[in-house]
């Protein structure tokens, strides 16, 4: 859909996203990296735990469908071609510190000043204005000062950051639809612009109806509650945190426990299940599930529920109930882990799963398909990332510099 | 005046909860003209979602005005028209919209608008170049399709609910309905490119947005990890397997925390210096990034040492100003202070009519150099029905009237 777009992608392993979601719609995104690789491919995941920069995972994750070529743009000469390549595209993207473009005479102005329409996508954690925009924005950081660290835990120790990296990837995507959204203004105005994708603010967004709402209305600050998270008002009027993540036979599951009248024929079903387990549901076997909700319920009842439940979950395997939970429409599902998600029927009978051919390796992996479906061509994955400068005899060919330029440039180690 | 990125985007949002809206917000904030549909006799679950505002008038009834959820997502402009399906005249006032119409955008699970002939196909016999955006938990085929979708069993499934953890317990929740907020990004990303696709070649299309595919295209490092290496995410608590220290630290005051992370060995130097370069960092065994993750442990309680003499936000200022990652464990309090977000003036206050002044609303996590985010208080059900039919449709005021006493516009 986007295949008239091309996209020049500076950024590093934080951003790499954002121009694999264009990629995924079509554009033709060319990874610029430096030459003898880009630093991320030293630094694992690595493909069989081999620490070879040709087989880094994440390298694989984010930056397939695009092309790749290498370039140095801090030497005068590898400045000369970014900027014929500016030319050629209608987007840069980048996540370098505040100010490191523009120290090149490669910021905004620079690039627009060579091609007015372009578009110079910013991706970083906190923006590049306001106190925090020289701070240093790792993960754990950017995810504390978002908000979604305080809440995350156990009320005993410390609260909890994710053990998977990711978190620069919500400022990512936001770089990608900010692109989208300045090509789509480009088409009535005819000019480009500077955007910026910012993950601070995409995490605030996360937590603005948990955390911001009761604070807003009520001066309430929420905390940790380990894996109870949701908050219902009991019959006294305090609050209770119910888990939205139960542990069962072979790992946890997630419940959205609705407990009013509209869920009443799901929850006298789901007590008809427990039963046949042996399981005795005590005070619920007369709690009248078509009239009462949380408000009607008293601290002991939330209690004495919990445990039958607790019991009933840990008697059955993630896969018993993710088919209970299809066929009754309960409102359940298994905390997958990798080893799952591959073989989520679901996903298997949708053909979701796409294996990538990587003939360097001799072998193909499956990666996840597109984020969606059209009825106006495939969106995801086509092929494998690039190698170190796998694409520079096709660009830079294209671009009109000749093997004699070229072979400057490469024994200068421009490229 | 410069043309709004959206101006002259028509679209009609028939979403329930979160992600429909979130995806649309991108539109509706940046020029499109958008149309919310509703009926009171079927509401949108999430104007039912607690905590609510509170009223100053003894007595009223919550209502389907007062939820903070319902408010918090729908921060654009919209125009609300109430349309009952059960009565067969209001699908056609539906589908004089659709063919007003640019994208129609809707989030029920399967099945739901096939029943009332308004499925794709349903749609292109209104308006051949009609985009038709459908959000669902699973997506539009499969043993699952009609399933509905809560994010936070969608959270679980797509392997979001297993990667916050200490190694000897069990996993929590990274947030309420995490997925909720991932996956709209790549909805957006699909309208626009779909925009873009039909202003080139007229054609317009049906996408099948399903939420666990969106979210798990965030989780390919960890996918490719199990295949190629048979390992599945190891629950490391808040430490990094190549940098330390890397950590929350507990801070002066009641349940006060600092995030730090010191990710190179010229950090590690600039920390050593503002903690007052103590002797003990100066052992051999804290000199490279692998001998200190083998010592985490003891380097962690070193840190904490020095940390609970300071607030966190003293913390955050003497680090980062070294060059070394801090950041305040901010809570709601925190984040309404935060300075940063002041600047980009990101939270927003906002009069309504019911909810009073909040200051809690805001645009998407984007900064354009040449265009605003278009900022309104939540629309009402069925608040511009009205105007809607009349001065958009161009429907005879009587007519409208009679589809009222009809109950079109319950």
């Amino acid at each position: 859909m986007l295949s008239c777009y091309r996209i020049l992608d500076l950024t590093d392993e934080r951003a790499f996203i954002c121009g694999r979601a264009l990629s995924d719609f079509g554009a033709e995104v060319i990874k610029i990296e430096k030459p003898g690789g880009d630093p991320s491919r030293f630094r694992g995941p690595f493909y069989k735990d081999d620490p070879d920069p040709k087989k880094n995972l994440w390298w694989f994750s984010f930056n397939s469908n695009k092309k790749g070529i290498t370039l140095d743009i801090e030497t005068k000469e590898g400045k000369e071609v970014l900027l014929k390549l500016v030319k050629t595209a209608d987007a840069v993207l980048e996540s370098f510190p505040r100010g490191y473009l523009d120290g090149l005479q490669l910021g905004y102005k620079d690039l627009s000043e060579i091609n007015p329409g372009i578009i110079l996508t910013s991706i970083s954690g906190f923006g590049r204005e306001g106190p925090y925009r020289d701070y240093k924005d790792p993960d754990i950081v950017v995810r504390a000062l978002g908000g979604l660290i305080y809440t995350s835990g156990y009320e005993d120790r410390p609260p909890l950051t994710v053990s998977y990296h990711h978190t620069h990837c919500l400022g990512a995507m936001n770089g990608a639809v900010g692109t989208m959204i300045a090509l789509s203004q480009r088409a009535l105005t005819g000019k480009g612009q500077h955007v910026e994708g910012i993950t601070q603010q995409a995490l605030d967004i996360v937590c603005s109806a948990e955390i911001e709402g009761p604070y807003a209305l009520f001066g309430e600050i929420p905390t940790r509650h380990g894996r109870a998270r949701a908050a219902v008002t009991l019959k006294d009027a305090s609050t209770f945190y119910n888990p939205l993540l139960w542990e069962c036979q072979d790992g946890y599951l997630a419940l959205n426990l609705l407990l009013n009248p509209t869920a009443a024929r799901n929850n006298l079903s789901m007590m008809e299940f427990i039963k046949q387990d042996g399981i005795s549901i005590g005070s619920f076997e007369t709690w009248e599930w078509d009239k009462k909700s949380w408000e009607d319920m008293s601290r002991e009842q939330a209690e004495e529920l919990m445990e039958v439940l607790g019991k009933f979950f840990l008697n059955h395997t993630k896969d018993e109930l993710l088919k209970l939970a299809t066929e009754n429409r309960f409102q359940l599902g298994p905390c997958n882990n990798a080893g799952d998600v591959l073989k989520y029927p679901q996903l298997v009978d949708r053909g979701f799963w796409k294996e990538i051919e990587h003939p360097e390796l001799g072998k193909s992996l499956k990666y996840p398909g597109g984020a969606v479906m059209t009825t106006q061509g495939y969106v995801g994955i086509k092929h494998r990332a690039p190698l170190i400068g796998e694409h520079n005899d096709e660009i830079y060919q294209e671009l009109g510099l000749s093997a004699a330029e070229l072979a400057t440039l490469k024994a200068n180690r421009v490229i | 005046m410069t043309k709004k990125p959206f101006e002259g985007v028509k679209i009609i949002q028939l979403c329930w909860a979160g992600v429909g809206v979130y995806t649309l917000n991108y539109l509706s904030h940046y020029g499109a003209t958008t149309i919310r549909v509703e009926t009171a006799t079927r509401p949108d679950p999430v104007r039912l979602f607690a905590p609510f505002a509170p009223t100053n008038k003894e007595g009223e009834p919550v209502g389907l005005e007062r939820s903070a959820f319902f408010s918090i997502t729908h921060t654009a402009p919209e125009l609300g028209i109430s349309l009952n399906f059960k009565q067969p005249e209001a699908i056609e006032v539906f589908k004089k919209l659709v063919a007003w119409a640019d994208v129609v955008g809707e989030g029920f699970p399967t099945g739901v608008m096939d029943k009332l002939g308004l499925d794709y196909e349903g749609l292109k016999e209104v308006n051949p170049e009609i985009i038709m955006f459908r959000t669902c938990g699973y997506g539009h085929t499969g043993p699952m399709a009609d399933q509905p979708g809560f994010g936070s069993i969608l959270t679980a499934v797509t392997m979001m609910d297993t990667m916050v953890g200490y190694p000897d317990r069990p996993p929590v929740p990274p947030s309420t309905y995490y997925t909720d907020q991932l996956s709209p990004m790549y909805g957006s990303l699909a309208i626009m490119a779909a925009l873009d696709y039909r202003r080139r070649t007229g054609k317009g299309q049906y996408i099948d947005h399903a939420q666990i595919e969106a979210g798990l295209n965030y989780m390919t490092p960890l996918i490719l990890d199990y295949q190629a290496n048979d390992r599945e995410l190891a629950m490391k608590g808040n430490k990094c397997d190549y940098a330390a220290p890397h950590g929350i630290y507990k801070c002066k005051g009641d349940d006060r925390w600092v995030a730090v992370a010191v990710m190179t060995d010229e950090e590690w130097q600039s920390f050593a210096r503002v903690i007052g370069s103590p002797d003990w960092a100066k052992d051999k065994k804290y000199v490279t990034a692998a001998s200190r993750v083998e010592n985490s442990d003891e380097l962690d309680r070193r840190v904490v040492a020095w940390t609970v003499n300071y607030s966190p936000e003293q913390v955050q200022e003497m680090l980062q100003k070294a060059g070394v990652g801090a950041g305040l464990v901010a809570n709601a309090k925190d984040l309404d202070e935060d300075p940063q977000l002041k600047h980009y003036n990101f939270y927003r206050e906002l009069d309504h009519p019911y909810m009073g002044k909040l200051r809690y609303y805001h645009p998407d996590p984007i900064k354009l150099s040449a265009a605003e985010a278009d900022m309104h208080r939540p629309v009402l059900l069925g608040e511009h029905t009205d105007y809607v039919c009349t001065d958009i449709l161009g429907m005879p005021r009587d007519e409208v009237e009679r589809l009222r006493q009809k109950g079109v516009f319950d």
